[in-house]
């Protein structure tokens, strides 16, 4: 390799070193300060902004969804299974929003309740037909029922 | 095949994703043929100019 | 191994790679073309519907090949984009900044048929979470780097320097990847893992993996294509592009 071409090689390594650097940093302040959603547990230890608009992530608790007869108006538990929070919200919800989901609630605390404006539903990375989905669910009922 | 086209319901989302990769994809893949097109067009053009001037001036280059 | 250097070294002659590229074009088109058929017809047609999306689910075969090569054209641009900096290489100058556009259209076919596949399941068209907005970022790179390669007169230190930008912007794919690990984000993690077991059924599967063969050969091809075009523009007034275009002119000389 020529000088000059050590020397080329050795600068855009230099630069390129040091805006890892800085990305590297950046990623972790903002790893510390950027958090996209707060779980029930979170917000009942008091880390979730108080009076003001954040996101609430968890799972819709089994068979707490309760939908108002005559509007739009549903209440469900969110919870991460240590702690929970009861969910208020007005509005169409998403296709993938069922009990035992995880959502995104967009709202602020009222009371020891969570007023959401907006829902969305996550939906995990595994894909599979329903026929799977069926047998597997069938599969672990079997086992919980042999297990009893 | 009209049950496929809908989609169960999602017709308008899953049909209009797949537009929109193959109208991106087929303009990307004609850019690069047209712009040759261009480059050779205007190279024939310079060519033929040098050579009526060449051939004007009785020195051919 | 010594024919393989000799064989790169041909192919950073311009007249040798132009014609070189221009015999594997047509090969490349159709390669693509049948397996992304191929994968089309798996996708829309064979793959069962997903237990939870439904139809919908199908959206999966556009969006992530697409967001595989929003990343894998970054990574060639840079990767062409660091010899064209450190070895003044032509011809990495010219394969770096053909490969910008190409990665600028996958990433917004990625964006907007992400945005799409949101509406339906999550709810929403956006959110700034980590992986939305870092591919965001990378639209803007891309963006970048053809802005200032065009902005800058001289076309080879264009080249160069739009090559720096996008050596810089390097650091964004590992964000991208791994922000759905890093922090908490909308979008779900890592379906497909290239060590370790997918997430996905097997006869879901296929399909993305031959869509996204399908992509890498057209990638390849449009990266050829348009390499082949810059070349013939940057080379227009050397003796092997003219002998290229005299047979059409001959004519006027009788």
């Amino acid at each position: 390799m020529t000088p000059t071409r050590k020397r080329r090689l050795i600068a855009v390594g230099l630069v390129l070193l040091a805006v890892a650097a800085a990305a590297t940093l950046t990623v972790f302040a903002l790893g510390k300060y950027q958090t996209y959603l707060y779980s029930p547990s979170e917000v009942l230890a008091g880390k979730a902004p108080a009076g003001a608009s954040f996101r609430l992530g968890g799972v819709v608790l089994e068979h707490s969804l309760q939908r108002a007869p005559d509007s739009l108006k549903v209440a469900f538990v969110v919870t991460d299974r240590f702690h929970e929070l009861p969910v208020e919200y007005t509005g169409i919800l998403p296709d993938l929003f069922r009990e035992g989901q995880s959502i995104v609630a967009t709202g602020r605390l009222d009371h020891g309740r969570f007023v959401a404006r907006e829902v969305l539903a996550k939906h995990d990375e595994t894909y599979m037909p329903k026929e799977v989905a069926d047998a597997i669910a069938k599969a672990k009922a079997a086992q919980a029922h042999s297990a009893r | 095949m009209a049950e496929f086209l809908r989609m169960h319901g999602y017709a308008g989302y899953v049909w209009s994703a797949y537009a929109v990769f193959v109208v991106v994809l087929l303009a990307d893949a004609l850019a690069p043929l047209l712009a040759r097109r261009q480059t050779l067009a205007a190279l024939r053009g310079r060519l033929r100019r040098e050579a009526a001037r060449g051939a004007r001036t009785g020195n051919p280059s | 191994m010594n024919r393989l250097v000799l064989w790169f070294h041909r192919l950073g002659s311009p007249p040798y790679f132009y014609r070189f590229a221009g015999r594997w074009l047509p090969w490349l088109y159709a390669l693509a073309l049948l397996t992304g058929a191929i994968g089309f017809y798996g996708g829309l047609v064979i793959a069962p519907a997903d237990y939870q999306q439904g139809d919908s689910f199908r959206i999966l075969y556009v969006h992530v090949p697409c967001a595989w090569m929003s990343l894998f054209a970054y990574a060639f641009m840079a990767g062409n984009g660091f010899v064209a900096l450190v070895w003044r290489i032509k011809l990495a100058e010219l394969l770096a900044m053909a490969s910008a556009p190409i990665g600028a259209a996958f990433t917004f076919v990625t964006l907007v048929t992400g945005s799409i596949w949101g509406k339906p399941t999550w709810g929403t068209w956006w959110t700034w979470d980590a992986r939305l907005t870092s591919e965001l970022v990378l639209l803007f790179l891309y963006f970048g780097v053809i802005g200032l390669h065009q902005a800058i007169e001289d076309l080879r230190q264009a080249a160069r320097a739009a090559a720096f930008l996008a050596l810089v912007g390097v650091v964004n794919l590992p964000i991208i990847h791994y922000s759905v690990v890093w922090w908490n984000t909308l979008h779900q993690a890592q379906t497909v893992n290239l060590l370790g077991e997918s997430k996905i059924d097997a006869r879901m599967l296929w399909p993305l993996l031959v869509l996204a063969f399908a992509t890498h050969v057209y990638f390849f091809a449009s990266v050829l294509a348009r390499t082949r075009a810059a070349l013939l523009a940057l080379e227009s007034g050397k003796a092997w592009v003219r002998a290229l275009v005299a047979p059409a002119t001959e004519p006027a000389h009788g």
